[in-house]
C-alpha cells in the first residue's frame, strides 16, 4: 500500500485538478440523474393526485341535495273525485296539477303564462311521482295538507351549491333574476334545505339529473360479476389445477399455456365483438342483459384467474404433495385435500383482483348493447340491466351540467368498491399467505 | 319448455341418489367382517350422482345447440322436439342412470377409478375452454371480415386515405356509397400511442430505474403501490378525466398562447392513455431490472463508476431486450385501448400529424359502427369486425414479440 502513491506520479494524479474537476463533474451528473428519478415519480404521483381532486372536486356535491318544501293540499276532487280509492284512480289521478297548485299558493302574485311556467320549474319534474308514490303507499293523505319536501330541480340545484353564481351577466345565466327572486322568498321562509342526497343511491337512471340515481347500475354491476363469478372462477381453478398438477408435457398443453398468455393481451374490446357474435348473434341472449355481459367478461378475466391460480398453486412445496402421496392417497385427492385448500387464499386473492378488473370494465359491454337507457332497477339476470362504469359513459355524454357532477358522484363510488374490493384482496393475502 | 324445471328435478335426482348409494355402501360396509372396500362410501354417493347428471347434462346441452341452429325442419316437428322429445329423454336417461348406477353398488365395484376419470376429463374440458375462447375470437371476426372484403377491396381497406361509413338512407344521397380507407384511422391510432409512449415511457422507465437502483426499502414500499393505483383505476374515469379536465386544460392553455386546440386533441387522449400505462411500464421495467445479476452491478462499482454510470452503461444494455419487450407490450394495450379515445378523442376520421387537432382511433370507430341499431349485412357493420380483426392481429403479434424477447432475456440470466 504504501509503495502505491508515489508510483502514480507519471499516470494522472488522483488529486491533480484535472482528476478532481472530472470526479465533481461525473458527482454532479449522478446527482442530476438522481434528481431526474425522483421528479418523474413526483410527475406520475402529481398526476395521480390531479385525477383524484378533480374527480373528488367535481363529485362531492352529488351526495348532497337541495329541497324545497311546499304545502301540497291533496285535494280529494283532483285525486279521487268519486271517493272509491281505486288503485288505477289513485295512480291515474293528475299530481301535477297538486305541484302546481302548492307553487301557487306559495306565490300568488304569479299571472302570466309564461312566468308560471318558469315557476313550476324551480321544483323537479320527478316531483309528481313522488306524490303519486306518497299517496298510493298512504290514501289516507287524501284531503289533508301535508309539507313535502322534493328535490329542487337541476339548475336551482346547481344553482344552491354555486355552480351557476350570482354575479354574472343573466344573459349567461341558466337561473334567471325572476328565479332566484323566488329562490331567496323560500330561502327566507326556511323552505330550501340541502340534505344527504338518498336519492342517488336508491333510484335508476333518469333524464332528470336531480333525481338520476346510480342504484339501478350497481345492481346491474352486481348481477354482472356474479355471472363472471359463477364462470370464470370455478372454469379458472379447474384449468390451473389440471395445468399445474395432471397435464402431461406434450403440444396440446403448450398450446393451451401460450394461448392463456396471448389471451391476457387481447384488448378488452375484442371479447365485446366475441360476445357479440357468439351470445347475442348465435344463442340469441336477451341484449343488454347482465347474463351475457357476465359471460362476456368471465371469458376476459379467465386468463388473469388461471394466472394467478397457476402461481399459487405452483407456491405450494412438493413436501406436501409427496407426503400425500406417501401415506396412500391418489392424485386427485392430493391436489383436492391438500394442494388446493392451501392455495386457496393465494387464488382467491387473484380472483377478487380478476373480479375488480371485470367491475371496471366498459368498453366489451358496450359492444352487447349494455348502453341502453334504463329506468327500471333490473330484477334479474336476464333484464335489461346497466353496469357502473357504462353509467359512468352515459352520464358523462348527457349535455346537462348537472350530469357533470353525478358522473363523478358515480365515479367516486366505484373508485370505493374498487378500493374495498383490492382491501380485501391485500387482507386476504396478508392473513393467510404461508412463506414455506 | 324451460331450462329451469328440468334442472331442479335433476338436482333433486341426484341428491337422492348420493344419499340413497351412501346408506346403501354403508350398510354393506357394516354387514361384511372384512373390509375390502376400495372406496369410500360418499364416493358411491357420487358415483350414483355422476351416472345421473353426466349423460342428462350432455343431452342438455345438445338440446341447446340444437334449439340456436335453424334446420330445415317442419314447425310441428321442431316442436316435437323441443316439448317432448329431449325433456323426456333427459329424464329418462337421469333415471335409468341412478337406478342401474344405484343398483349395481357393490363392494368389488372400482368406483374411484370412474369417479376421476371424470373429474380428469372435467377438468380437461375446464382448461380447452381459453382455448376455445380463441377459437371464437377468430372465427367470429373472421367471418364478419371475410363479408366485408366482398363488399370492399382490400386496397381500398388498407390504402385508401378516406373513411366515412355512413350508410345511405337513399341512393342519391351525398357520400351514399360510403368509404372505407382505413389509413386516417391506423395514422390516428399511431399519433395518440406515440404520444402516449412519450409520456410514459421516460416517466415509468426513471421511476423503475429510481425505484430499484436507488430508494430505500421503505420509500419502495410506499410508493409502489400507490403508482399502482394507476393501473387500477378504470378507463372510463380516465376518458373522463381527459374530456372534461385535460382536454379543456389543454384548450385553455392553447388559447392563452395562441395556438388553436380543439378541446378533442389527440394531446389530451394521447397524455392520459400515458397516464395510465405509466405502472405497466414502470412494474414491468422494474421487475427485468431487479433480474439483472448483483455481480454486474458490483463489477461496475468496484471499477469505480458512479450509480447513474452504473445504470446508463451496466444495467441498462443488460437489460434492454427485457425493456424492449416491455415496451411493446405497452404499445399494444396502449392500441387496443378503447374508452380513454371513445370519450376524448374525435368520431371523424382526420388524416393529420398535427397532436392539437382531432384525431379518431380504430377501436373509438368499433363502438361508433357497433352501438346501436345494426344490420348485420351493412357494410358499414361489417367495417368494423375488419377494423377489430386488424386490432387482434397487430396485438397480437406485438405480444408473441414481447413474449418470445422477454423470455430469451430470462433465460440469458437464470
Amino acid at each position: 500500500m504504501t509503495d502505491m502513491a508515489p508510483t502514480s506520479s507519471s499516470a494522472k494524479s488522483w488529486d491533480s485538478d484535472e482528476t478532481r474537476a472530472n470526479l465533481k463533474r461525473r458527482h454532479r451528473s449522478e446527482k442530476r440523474f438522481r434528481v431526474l428519478g425522483l421528479t418523474a415519480i413526483f410527475i406520475a404521483l402529481t398526476l395521480l393526485a390531479i385525477l383524484i381532486i378533480s374527480i373528488a372536486g367535481k363529485g362531492a356535491t352529488a351526495f348532497i341535495q337541495t329541497t324545497i318544501s311546499l304545502d301540497v293540499t291533496f285535494a280529494e276532487q283532483k285525486i279521487d273525485p268519486k271517493g272509491t280509492r281505486d288503485q288505477e284512480v289513485l295512480r291515474g289521478a293528475s299530481y301535477g296539477s297538486l305541484v302546481r297548485e302548492a307553487l301557487r299558493a306559495e306565490f300568488p302574485e304569479v299571472k302570466s303564462r309564461k312566468d308560471l311556467r318558469v315557476l313550476f320549474n324551480l321544483v323537479s319534474n320527478g316531483s309528481p311521482n313522488k306524490l303519486r308514490k306518497m299517496v298510493m303507499e298512504n290514501p289516507e293523505l287524501i284531503g289533508q295538507t301535508v309539507r313535502v319536501q322534493f328535490a329542487a330541480s337541476d339548475d336551482i340545484d346547481m344553482f344552491t351549491k354555486g355552480y351557476i353564481p350570482r354575479d354574472v351577466p343573466e344573459d349567461d345565466r341558466r337561473v334567471k333574476d325572476k328565479e332566484i327572486a323566488w329562490y331567496d322568498q323560500l330561502a327566507e321562509k326556511g323552505m330550501v334545505e340541502t340534505r344527504f342526497n338518498s336519492d342517488f343511491f336508491t333510484s335508476g337512471d333518469s333524464r332528470e339529473p336531480e333525481i338520476a340515481g346510480i342504484w339501478g347500475a350497481i345492481v346491474g354491476s352486481f348481477y354482472t360479476l356474479f355471472i363472471t363469478f359463477m364462470i370464470s372462477f370455478p372454469v379458472g381453478v379447474m384449468s390451473a389445477i389440471y395445468l399445474e398438477e395432471f397435464a402431461p408435457k406434450n403440444k396440446f398443453t403448450d398450446i393451451v399455456e401460450v394461448n392463456i398468455n396471448n389471451l391476457a393481451a387481447v384488448p378488452s374490446i375484442v371479447f365485446g365483438l366475441l360476445g357479440l357474435a357468439l351470445f347475442l348473434n348465435v344463442a340469441h341472449l336477451p341484449r343488454s342483459a347482465p347474463v351475457v355481459g357476465g359471460l362476456t367478461l368471465a371469458l376476459m378475466t379467465l386468463p388473469t384467474i388461471i394466472i394467478a391460480a397457476r402461481a399459487s398453486i405452483r407456491a405450494i412445496p412438493d413436501s406436501i404433495r409427496d407426503a400425500a402421496l406417501g401415506l396412500g392417497a391418489s392424485r386427485q385427492q392430493m391436489v383436492f385435500h391438500h394442494v388446493l385448500p392451501l392455495s386457496m387464499p393465494g387464488i382467491m386473492t387473484g380472483t377478487i383482483i380478476g373480479l375488480s378488473q371485470a367491475l371496471g370494465e366498459t368498453a366489451p359491454l358496450l359492444m352487447i348493447g349494455m348502453v341502453a337507457f334504463i329506468v327500471d332497477i333490473p330484477g334479474g339476470v336476464t333484464d335489461p340491466a346497466t353496469v357502473l362504469p357504462v353509467q359512468i359513459f352515459l352520464w358523462a355524454d348527457s349535455p346537462e351540467r348537472a350530469f357533470v357532477e353525478k358522473t363523478s358522484g358515480a365515479i367516486i363510488v366505484l373508485l370505493g368498491f374498487l378500493v374495498f374490493m383490492n382491501a380485501v384482496a391485500v387482507m386476504l393475502r396478508k392473513k393467510f399467505e404461508r412463506r414455506w | 319448455m324451460s331450462f329451469s324445471p328440468l334442472i331442479l328435478i335433476l338436482l333433486a335426482m341426484c341428491a337422492f341418489g348420493y344419499w340413497y348409494g351412501t346408506k346403501k355402501a354403508l350398510v354393506l360396509s357394516e354387514s361384511r367382517t372384512v373390509r375390502v372396500f376400495s372406496s369410500r362410501p360418499h364416493q358411491y354417493g357420487m358415483y350414483v350422482v355422476v351416472w345421473g347428471a353426466v349423460p342428462p347434462v350432455i343431452l342438455l346441452v345438445l338440446w341447446f345447440v340444437l334449439s340456436i341452429t335453424p334446420f330445415g325442419a317442419s314447425e310441428t316437428f321442431t316442436n316435437l322436439i323441443h316439448t317432448i322429445l329431449f325433456p323426456v329423454a333427459i329424464l329418462l336417461t337421469g333415471v335409468i342412470g341412478v337406478y342401474f348406477s344405484l343398483r349395481s353398488i357393490d363392494p368389488e365395484l372400482r368406483v374411484r377409478k370412474t369417479l376421476e376419470g371424470v373429474v380428469s376429463g372435467v377438468l380437461i374440458l375446464a382448461s380447452t375452454i381459453s382455448v376455445f375462447t380463441t377459437i371464437g375470437i377468430v372465427f367470429s371476426l373472421l367471418f364478419e371480415t371475410v363479408q366485408f372484403f366482398e363488399k370492399v377491396p382490400l386496397s381500398e381497406f388498407f390504402l385508401g386515405l378516406e373513411w366515412s361509413p355512413q350508410t345511405a338512407l337513399r341512393a342519391d344521397q351525398v357520400g351514399s356509397s360510403g368509404a372505407f380507407g382505413a389509413i386516417p384511422l391506423f395514422a390516428g391510432t399511431m399519433l395518440i400511442t406515440l404520444i402516449a409512449m412519450i409520456v410514459a415511457v421516460p416517466l415509468g422507465l426513471m421511476s423503475a430505474i429510481y425505484m430499484t437502483e436507488y430508494a430505500g426499502n421503505k420509500f419502495r414500499a410506499t410508493v409502489k403501490p400507490i403508482l399502482e393505483i394507476l393501473a387500477g383505476i378504470p378507463t372510463v374515469v380516465y376518458g373522463f378525466f381527459a374530456a372534461l379536465t385535460v382536454g379543456v386544460f389543454f384548450r385553455d392553455v392553447g388559447s392563452v398562447i395562441g395556438l388553436d386546440v380543439v378541446s378533442e386533441s389527440a394531446l389530451a387522449a394521447g397524455v392520459v392513455m400515458g397516464m395510465m400505462i405509466i405502472p405497466f411500464i414502470s412494474s414491468l421495467s422494474d421487475d427485468i431490472i431487479m433480474a439483472v445479476p448483483q455481480s454486474l452491478r458490483d463489477g461496475s462499482y468496484g471499477l469505480g463508476a458512479t450509480r447513474s454510470e452504473t445504470v446508463v452503461k451496466v444495467i441498462l444494455p443488460a437489460a434492454l431486450p427485457g425493456i424492449v419487450g416491455a415496451i411493446l407490450l405497452a404499445v399494444s394495450r396502449a392500441i387496443g385501448e378503447t374508452m380513454i379515445v371513445v370519450m376524448a378523442a374525435g368520431f371523424a376520421a382526420n388524416l393529420t400529424a398535427n397532436p392539437l387537432e382531432a384525431v379518431t382511433t380504430v377501436t373509438v370507430q368499433i363502438v361508433g359502427l357497433l352501438v346501436g341499431d345494426q344490420e348485420f349485412d351493412s357494410a358499414k357493420t361489417l367495417a368494423a369486425f375488419a377494423l377489430a380483426m386488424v386490432l387482434f392481429i397487430i396485438t397480437l403479434i406485438l405480444n408473441v414479440i414481447a413474449l418470445v424477447v422477454v423470455r430469451k432475456y430470462r433465460e440469458k440470466y437464470d
